[in-house]
């Protein structure tokens, strides 16, 4: 028996009592960043005044606390993306260090492509422009439709043209909400030699993710978009992969033995780990995991056995989530769809909670500036996804973004901001 | 900061920065279009507002002037504005109402400015209300400021 209280759900989360501008807050931009439940906030509190010390276990009694709070968060992390291995997952500072970091330790030749889609994230471009141009090798777009889809068609072309060398995607678009099908396009990316990197960052909070499933060679997260602290992301790459690549950051804690005659490195996923990393917000992370995984079992009454729990629990939570998101966005479209001169930007069939739109009378700026004056956040400009606005022949969008926490009265006070800009600009 | 004391942030939002000056030039740009002569573009790449400004110098003084470019009501209304105030003036005429008028829109002290010499560019004065939108603001003016330089691009940045 599944519930979705909202109230309760609302209730964990300290900052959605805010007011803006004497406003109650509704919160529409989680796909920017999104909110922190009272359980992360504790856990971040309770870390440095009850455990802060720097890990890699030192002798002293909090390092051996931190050193294992650190790996006990990585292994979350394994089950939260169904990896085979803890050490297969690689702690960073966002998801955009992940793909820098797998870019900067690719072996490209001149000649070499690389393909990526029309909609993706600046962050998914400019990597592999970087890397290719100083190897000589090419980055190509592979097309989408019009309603915001991957052509699968020329994808299929691009691949059999030969030589690429990595195919990098996005698993759900910042700028569309379109889902795409990695799994499909990782087979086939692998049927022609090819790797797979899937930028995961929208997909974090939107969707049950299962790395080995969809046989990523690479996949990114950012956490501080699955209401964990900013400062944080993770990178999971299969073994032998991350085993062949250099080094990305050289320093402390990525080294075996260091001298001036050579030094080797440790083995992963410490190797990609130079320096301290943001400690607390990686243990943040986890509690915000254990938070998604303990409001799956709350929410379908059930209790596992300790082994399977965190990843039984994080299955139920998406689950509950994932039919919530459905019934939101279906909810949120509809009443988009009373606003005159409102067209949708990103109407695919399987899409997440990410509403892009633009008004014929109006500018997002001027739309989010108004939005705000009435205590709606929303996001308006290019969202870092400039070729996918060229591609359908825009400067702009706003963008409306949902999460767990989202409720139907944020949507309706979206939808009577969009009539009073309809009012003044229309 | 208003014009009118104890304005809610709303209402600061909807009267002073949408107010009627600005949504008339919005919707009816005055001086849209390009001339044969100095012109530089302005770009903002945190928004994508973009405008090109162009103009010719006879004898002196600035005779035609025009702008093209796509962007929020507030760059629009500005830059069309703009092209009224500095027509028909010399280029140091026209940096001079620049200065004061980058001052206005910049000025988050909250003391009431004196909008009297102005004329129409005081309906932009609400912008500096909202820091955020400045740029929005000055944009069309660092554009003119680069073509009356003989430089070709500026940037709010």
């Amino acid at each position: 028996m599944r519930s979705f209280d909202l109230d309760a759900i609302r209730k964990e989360f300290p900052i959605l009592s805010e007011e803006v501008h004497g406003k109650p807050l509704a919160y529409l931009d989680n796909a920017a960043t999104s909110q922190k439940p009272a359980a992360v906030l504790d856990r971040l509190d309770h870390y440095y005044k009850h455990e802060n010390a720097n890990i890699h276990r030192g002798v002293h009694h909090l390092s051996q606390i931190a050193s294992k709070a650190y790996d006990d968060a990585r292994k979350s992390v394994q089950t939260f993306l169904g990896a085979a291995e803890d050490a297969e997952v690689i702690f960073t500072k966002g998801c955009t260090e992940g793909i820098n970091l797998v870019a900067n330790g690719l072996f490209l030749s001149p000649g070499d492509r690389i393909l990526i889609s029309t909609m993706e994230h600046h962050s998914n471009i400019v990597p592999w422009q970087i890397a290719a141009q100083k190897a000589g090798a090419t980055v190509e777009p592979i097309p989408i439709s019009d309603i915001g889809e991957i052509d699968l068609e020329a994808y299929r072309a691009l691949l059999a043209q030969g030589n690429v060398k990595l195919v990098a995607i996005v698993h759900i678009s910042n700028g569309l909400g379109t889902i795409n099908p990695v799994k499909e396009m990782a087979a086939l990316a692998h049927a022609h030699g090819a790797m797979i990197l899937v930028d995961g960052a929208q997909a974090g909070p939107h969707r049950r993710i299962d790395v080995q499933d969809i046989d990523a060679d690479f996949y990114t997260l950012s956490c501080h978009k699955i209401y964990a602290p900013t400062g944080v992301g993770a990178l999971y790459g299969k073994r032998a992969l991350l085993e062949q690549m250099p080094p990305y950051q050289g320093g402390g804690d990525m080294i075996w033995q260091v001298s001036f005659a050579g030094t080797t490195y440790a083995p992963i996923p410490r190797k990609f780990e130079a320096g301290t990393p943001n400690i607390a917000g990686v243990i943040g992370f986890d509690a915000a995991i254990r938070f998604l995984s303990d409001f799956g079992l709350k929410s379908s009454g059930s209790s596992s056995d300790e082994e399977n729990r965190l990843g039984k629990g994080l299955d139920l939570a998406f689950d509950v989530l994932e039919e919530r998101e459905r019934s939101l966005t279906a909810y949120a479209t509809e009443r988009l769809s009373e606003v005159p001169g409102l067209t949708l930007i990103g109407t695919a069939p399987n899409k997440a909670g990410v509403l892009a739109f633009v008004l014929d009378y109006a500018h997002p700026h001027d739309i989010g500036t108004i939005l705000d004056s009435e205590g709606v956040a929303v996001r308006t400009g290019h969202h870092c996804c400039q070729p996918l606005m060229k591609r359908f022949g825009l400067g702009a969008t706003t963008r409306a973004s949902l999460a767990m926490y989202t409720a139907e009265w944020e949507i309706d006070n979206l939808i009577r901001g969009l009539q009073r800009v309809r009012a003044i600009f229309g | 900061m208003a014009s009118e004391p104890n304005l809610s942030y709303e209402e600061v939002v909807i009267r002073e920065l949408y107010e009627e000056t600005i949504l008339d030039h919005n919707r009816r740009p005055r001086n849209r279009g390009h001339i044969d002569g100095l012109k530089a573009e302005g770009y903002n790449p945190l928004c994508g507002d973009q405008v090109e400004v162009s103009l010719r110098i006879t004898d002196g003084i600035i005779d035609a002037i025009a702008f093209e470019g796509h962007g929020c009501a507030i760059s629009v209304a500005s830059a069309s504005l703009m092209t009224e105030a500095v027509k028909g003036k010399s280029p140091e005429e026209a940096k001079a109402i620049m200065r004061r008028f980058q001052a206005l829109v910049t000025d988050t002290s909250g003391i009431e400015p004196d909008l009297d010499e102005f004329g129409d560019l005081a309906a932009l004065a609400g912008v500096r209300a909202l820091p955020v939108r400045i740029k929005c603001a000055t944009l069309p003016w660092h554009a003119l400021l680069a073509a009356l330089a003989g430089d070709t691009a500026a940037t709010t940045e």
